[in-house]
């Protein structure tokens, strides 16, 4: 190839760059999740008992624009009729109005309302989302920290090439309190822990 | 009756530790679904899937052993049959 037309196809290239990344705009992600991967795990680990579960009713949606992840927001809501630990009358105490309520308070949330200490490596974002953290109706500000991995065409992947588009992954680990939330305060702590420990690995869709 | 009951305690016994360790001598609650955990290919998530299994606790070990025990002790209750000789059913009559 001729050394000028290599400086104009160059150029080309990066102009169509620069008006992409200018024309870059922030992307819905939807979090429903047919395939059931997305999952919270809760683990409570208490001098007599530890106790285990997940649950897999994840939906949401969240606003990512890879070119400014600071102004990331959305919602996160986890059903709480799809917590599940292995025992089935542990399971019937969990969801009962003593415990999780689940009849009376349907869905656990997150809404996050920005990101701040976005540090980014390609295409892996760490940051803290500062949000509202709803469960049993009670509503806290928590400042939760989050790894996001933005995932570009990889929607065709996912989804055997029935669409294309993006996706976006969010992993999270963190705590709350038990008492925090009035779930059944008056029960043992040497028996069930105070401290919930909380992973959250999602993955969230953009189709084009 | 004795010798039944003795009998059905020894059998009570041996089933529930043997239903244990063949479900894998969980020393937890007892388990009716097992997690199964999944790698995503395209995310690197992992999921987390429940297969229905049984798996025994240590409160139907423990309920099925203090079963065994009841019957063991309700087998006390009755008399041990004695030998009589001849001498001693003579002197009776």
């Amino acid at each position: 190839m001729k050394p000028h037309i290599k400086a104009k196809l160059a150029s080309l290239i990066a102009v169509t760059g620069l008006a992409g990344a200018a024309f870059a705009a922030p992307q819905t992600f939807d979090f429903k999740d047919p395939k059931g991967v997305n999952n919270a795990v809760f683990k409570l680990d208490a001098p007599l008992e530890a106790i285990n579960g997940s649950a897999n009713g994840i939906s949401g949606q969240v606003v990512f624009d890879p070119a400014k992840p600071e102004a990331t927001r959305g919602r996160i809501v986890v059903a709480a009729a799809s917590l599940h630990v292995p025992n089935p009358m542990m399971k019937e105490h969990l969801h009962s109005e003593q415990w999780m309520d689940v009849a009376r308070y349907p869905e656990i949330s997150f809404e996050a309302k920005s990101l701040k200490g976005v540090r980014t490596d390609g295409n892996s974002i760490s940051a803290d989302a500062v949000g509202t953290f709803t469960l049993r109706g009670v509503a806290r500000e928590m400042t939760i920290p989050v790894r996001l991995t933005y995932l570009p065409d990889k929607l065709g992947a996912r989804s055997n090439g029935q669409m294309q588009g993006d996706l976006l992954v969010i992993r999270a680990n963190f705590s709350i309190k038990r008492a925090d939330f009035g779930i059944n305060p008056k029960a043992p702590e040497d028996k069930v822990a105070d401290t919930i420990e909380l992973t959250l690995s999602i993955a969230g869709a953009a189709p084009r | 009756m004795r010798r039944m009951l003795q009998w059905l305690a020894m059998l009570v016994a041996a089933a529930t530790l043997t239903t244990w360790v063949a479900t894998g001598a969980h020393r937890g609650w007892t388990k009716t679904t097992v997690a199964v955990k999944t790698v995503d290919e395209v995310t690197g998530l992992e999921a987390v899937t429940y297969e229905p299994r049984f798996v025994m606790g240590i409160e139907l070990l423990g309920g099925g052993l203090a079963g065994a025990a009841l019957l063991g002790g309700a087998a006390q209750l009755f008399r041990r049959k004695t030998k009589t000789t001849k001498n001693q059913e003579r002197d009776n009559n």
